[in-house]
C-alpha cells in the first residue's frame, strides 16, 4: 500500500535543516502501524509526506501504485481526498458548521450531490453512534464526539489509508482508549489501512507494528 | 447554491462588520447614483433650454473691421444691409434654405382704448418664427404677402395683451391698435414664455424699416441651413461666407470682426461635448467615492481570511482545491459588494426620484423669468446596468487579493497554529 523509498527532505533556510536521511518504508493494506519519535525527530515531516501535504526532495513515494511526486496544489488536493483520511490530534472540525455537515465536506469536493452525501454522512456518523449528535455543532460536543466525528469524516469516502496524529493527545484517557479501541475495530472488521503517529507507548502497544524513527532515519 | 448558504453561514457570523463594510459600498453606490442624477437633471434642463431653437440656423450681425484694407484703416463700424440679405438669400443656395433680416426698435408704447403697454418691436420675416420656435395661441405669424405689401400688422405676447384687455387678451385678435401714433392691427398672439421676459412685439421686417426710416440698414441677419454635418464643413462655409459679406463692405476678407457669426450647430455640438465632458466627470468622482468603499471590502476580506486560515487548512487537507478557496473568497467579495451596492442603487433611485418630485418640479421664480434646474433628474436602466457592472467587477478585484491569499494558505502550517 504504502511504499518509500530513499526519501530526503531538506528545509531551505538561512541554515539548512536535514529532516528525513533516506526513509526506506513499506506498510502492506489492511495494516496497523504506528511511528513513534521524539519531537525534532522527522516524524511530524514524515507525516506530511504521507499526507501529500508536503513534497520531498529526493527518493521515491508510491501510494496505492501511484507515484507521488512534484503534484500541483490541486492534483495533491485531489489525491487527498481520494486515497487519504486525516485524523488530528485537535480534530480540526470547521466550528461553524454541524456534525453532518462537517462530514460532508470532503464529498462536496468531489462533487457529491447534495442528498447522496448527506445520506452517507448520515450513514457514518450513525456507525459512530452519533445520529443524534448530527445537527449539532462541534462546540456542542465532548472531546470524544468530536473526535468520532473526525473519524467519520476521514472515512467517508472511503480512503486508501488513515493517518492519525496523536488521535487521543487532547483526549482524558478513558476517552481515548475508547477512541483506540474505535480505531482497531475499524482496522479489523474493514481493512482499512491505519498509520498513528503518537509518542504515548500505550498506543503504540496496541498496534501491529510500531515504526521508530530517530534523527531522520527509521531505526 | 452550495456556495451561497457558506457565504450567509460566514457573515452570518460577523453581521456588524459585514454591514460597516456594506455601508462604506452603499454610500459610494448612492452617492455614484445622485451625482449621475442630478448631473442628468441639469443637462435635461439645458436641452429643455435649447429646444427652444432649431440647431440648423446661424445669426450673423455687424462689427468692426479689425484689419486695414482696400486704402482703408481698421475700425470701421460694419452694418449689415438689404444687399447682405439678398447676396444670403441667393448666392449660397446650396447650404442656405430661408434667410431674413430683423430689426429692433425699443420704447414704443402700444395704445388700445384707455390702455397701454410699453414694448420693443422686432421687425422680422416668416422665417424667425421657425428659428425660434414661436408658438401662438391665436392669429397667425407675419407671412410673404405681409413682408412684401409693408403691413401695418403686429404680433402681441399673450402678457402684453392682458395689460391692454386685461380679463380676456385673447379678443385682441383682430382688434387695431396704436403703436406710437399709428394704427396696427393685431394679426396673432404669441404665447408667453415663461423663460424669458417676453416684450418683443413682431412685425414685417421692410414695415419696421420703412416707418422708422432704416434706410436699407439692419441689425441681425439670421438663416436656416442644411448640409453642413462636421464641424469642418460648418467652419468652410462661415470662412466662405464671411469672406463674401466682408467684400461687400469692402473689409478683408479673413476679418473675423468686421461680422459676428453665431452658429446655433455648431454651439449644440460644443454643448453635447460639453455636457459629455460632465457626465465622464461625474463618472469619475462617483467612481472614486465607490473606490473607498471597494478598499473597505478588501480590507475586512484580508482579516477574515486571517481569522480563517486554520479553516481553510483544513479545507484544502480534505481535499479543497486552491480555485475553490479562490472562488469562495471571490463570491463571498461579490456578493457582498453587489448586495449593499444593490442597496445603494435603490436608495440612490429613491433620492432620484425625491429630487424629481421636489426641484424637478418646481420652476425657481427669478421675478422676470421662470427655470427650472433639474429636468427629469434621473438614471437610465442603461446607467444601472452599468453600475452592475461596476459593482460585479468592484467586488471582483476587492475579493481578488484576500483570496489569492487564501488559496496560497498550506495546510501544513495553518493546521500547526494551534
Amino acid at each position: 500500500m504504502i511504499k518509500l523509498r530513499n526519501v530526503h527532505k531538506t528545509y531551505a533556510g538561512a541554515q539548512p535543516l536535514h529532516v528525513l536521511k533516506g526513509i526506506d518504508l513499506d506498510i502492506a493494506e489492511g495494516e496497523l502501524v504506528s511511528i513513534m519519535g521524539a519531537s525534532g525527530s522527522g516524524k511530524s515531516t514524515l507525516l506530511n509526506i504521507l499526507g501529500i501535504l508536503d513534497d520531498y526532495d529526493e527518493g521515491e513515494y508510491h501510494l496505492a501504485g501511484t507515484l507521488i511526486k512534484n503534484l500541483s496544489e490541486t492534483r495533491a488536493a485531489e489525491y487527498r481526498n481520494r486515497m487519504i483520511g486525516f485524523i488530528f490530534q485537535s480534530f480540526n472540525l470547521i466550528s461553524f458548521k454541524t456534525a453532518v455537515e462537517n462530514v460532508e465536506l470532503p464529498l462536496f469536493y468531489q462533487g457529491v450531490s447534495r442528498r447522496k452525501r448527506h445520506q452517507m454522512a448520515m450513514d457514518e456518523l450513525e456507525k459512530m453512534g452519533l445520529t443524534d449528535w448530527a445537527a449539532h455543532y462541534p462546540n456542542e460536543m465532548s472531546g470524544g464526539q468530536r473526535q468520532r466525528v473526525a473519524i467519520a469524516r476521514a472515512l467517508v469516502t472511503r480512503p486508501q489509508i488513515i493517518l492519525a496524529d496523536e488521535p487521543t493527545g487532547a483526549l482524558d484517557s478513558k476517552t481515548g482508549i475508547e477512541v483506540m479501541e474505535l480505531l482497531k475495530r475499524l482496522n479489523r472488521e474493514e481493512h482499512i489501512t491505519m498509520i498513528i503517529v503518537t509518542h504515548d507507548p500505550n498506543v503504540a502497544a496496541q498496534t501491529n507494528r510500531i515504526i521508530r524513527i530517530k534523527d531522520g532515519v527509521i531505526e | 447554491m452550495e456556495l451561497l448558504s457558506e457565504i450567509w453561514q460566514t457573515t452570518q457570523r460577523n453581521k456588524l462588520r459585514t454591514s460597516l463594510t456594506g455601508f462604506a459600498v452603499a454610500w459610494g453606490i448612492f452617492m455614484l447614483i445622485v451625482l449621475l442624477g442630478a448631473g442628468n437633471g441639469l443637462i435635461n434642463a439645458q436641452q429643455a433650454n435649447s429646444d427652444d431653437y432649431v440647431d440648423n440656423s446661424m445669426m450673423v450681425f455687424g462689427g468692426m473691421t479689425s484689419k486695414a484694407y482696400d486704402g482703408l484703416k481698421e475700425g470701421r463700424d460694419v452694418q449689415l444691409d438689404n444687399n447682405d440679405l439678398k447676396t444670403t438669400q441667393t448666392r449660397f443656395t446650396q447650404n442656405i434654405e430661408k434667410a431674413g433680416g430683423i430689426l429692433y426698435e425699443g420704447g414704443a408704447t402700444i395704445t388700445y382704448g384707455e390702455n397701454y403697454v410699453s414694448s420693443s418691436l422686432r421687425g422680422v420675416y416668416p422665417i424667425d418664427a421657425e428659428i425660434n420656435k414661436t408658438k401662438l395661441v391665436a392669429g397667425r405669424f407675419i407671412n410673404e404677402i405681409d413682408i412684401r405689401d409693408r403691413r401695418k400688422v403686429l404680433i402681441i405676447p399673450e402678457n402684453q395683451a392682458r395689460e391692454l384687455i386685461p380679463h380676456n387678451p385673447r379678443a385682441l385678435l383682430g382688434q387695431t391698435v396704436k403703436v406710437g401714433q399709428m394704427a396696427f392691427t393685431v394679426i396673432g398672439i404669441e404665447q408667453e414664455d415663461k423663460s424669458r421676459m417676453s416684450t418683443d412685439v413682431h412685425m414685417p421686417f421692410t414695415t419696421v424699416q420703412a416707418i422708422y426710416n432704416r434706410g436699407d440698414k439692419m441689425r441681425r441677419i439670421v438663416f436656416t441651413f442644411h448640409g453642413l454635418e462636421t464641424e469642418q464643413e460648418n467652419e468652410d462655409f462661415e470662412k466662405r461666407y464671411r469672406a463674401t459679406i466682408n467684400r461687400q463692405h469692402r473689409a478683408a476678407p479673413d476679418d473675423e470682426d468686421a461680422i459676428w457669426i453665431w452658429n446655433r450647430f455648431t454651439q449644440a455640438m460644443q454643448m453635447a461635448q460639453g455636457m459629455n465632458i460632465i457626465r465622464t466627470a461625474l463618472w469619475i468622482i462617483g467612481l472614486f467615492t465607490l473606490l473607498s468603499g471597494i478598499v473597505g471590502v478588501s480590507n475586512i476580506m484580508l482579516i477574515t481570511v486571517r481569522e480563517r486560515t486554520r479553516e481553510f487548512g483544513i479545507r484544502k487537507a480534505i481535499g479543497a482545491s486552491p480555485a475553490s478557496i479562490l472562488r469562495i473568497i471571490i463570491t463571498e467579495s461579490i456578493v457582498v459588494t453587489g448586495f449593499f451596492g444593490y442597496i445603494g442603487m435603490l436608495l440612490g433611485i429613491g433620492a432620484n426620484l425625491y429630487m424629481d418630485a421636489t426641484l424637478g418640479s418646481k420652476p425657481i421664480e427669478t421675478g422676470l423669468f421662470t427655470a427650472t434646474v433639474f429636468v427629469d433628474p434621473t438614471v437610465s436602466l442603461g446607467t444601472c446596468f452599468g453600475v452592475t457592472l461596476v459593482l460585479i467587477i468592484a467586488g471582483t478585484i476587492a475579493g481578488l487579493m484576500p483570496a489569492l491569499k487564501a488559496a496560497k494558505i498550506r495546510p501544513i502550517e495553518a493546521l500547526r497554529a494551534e
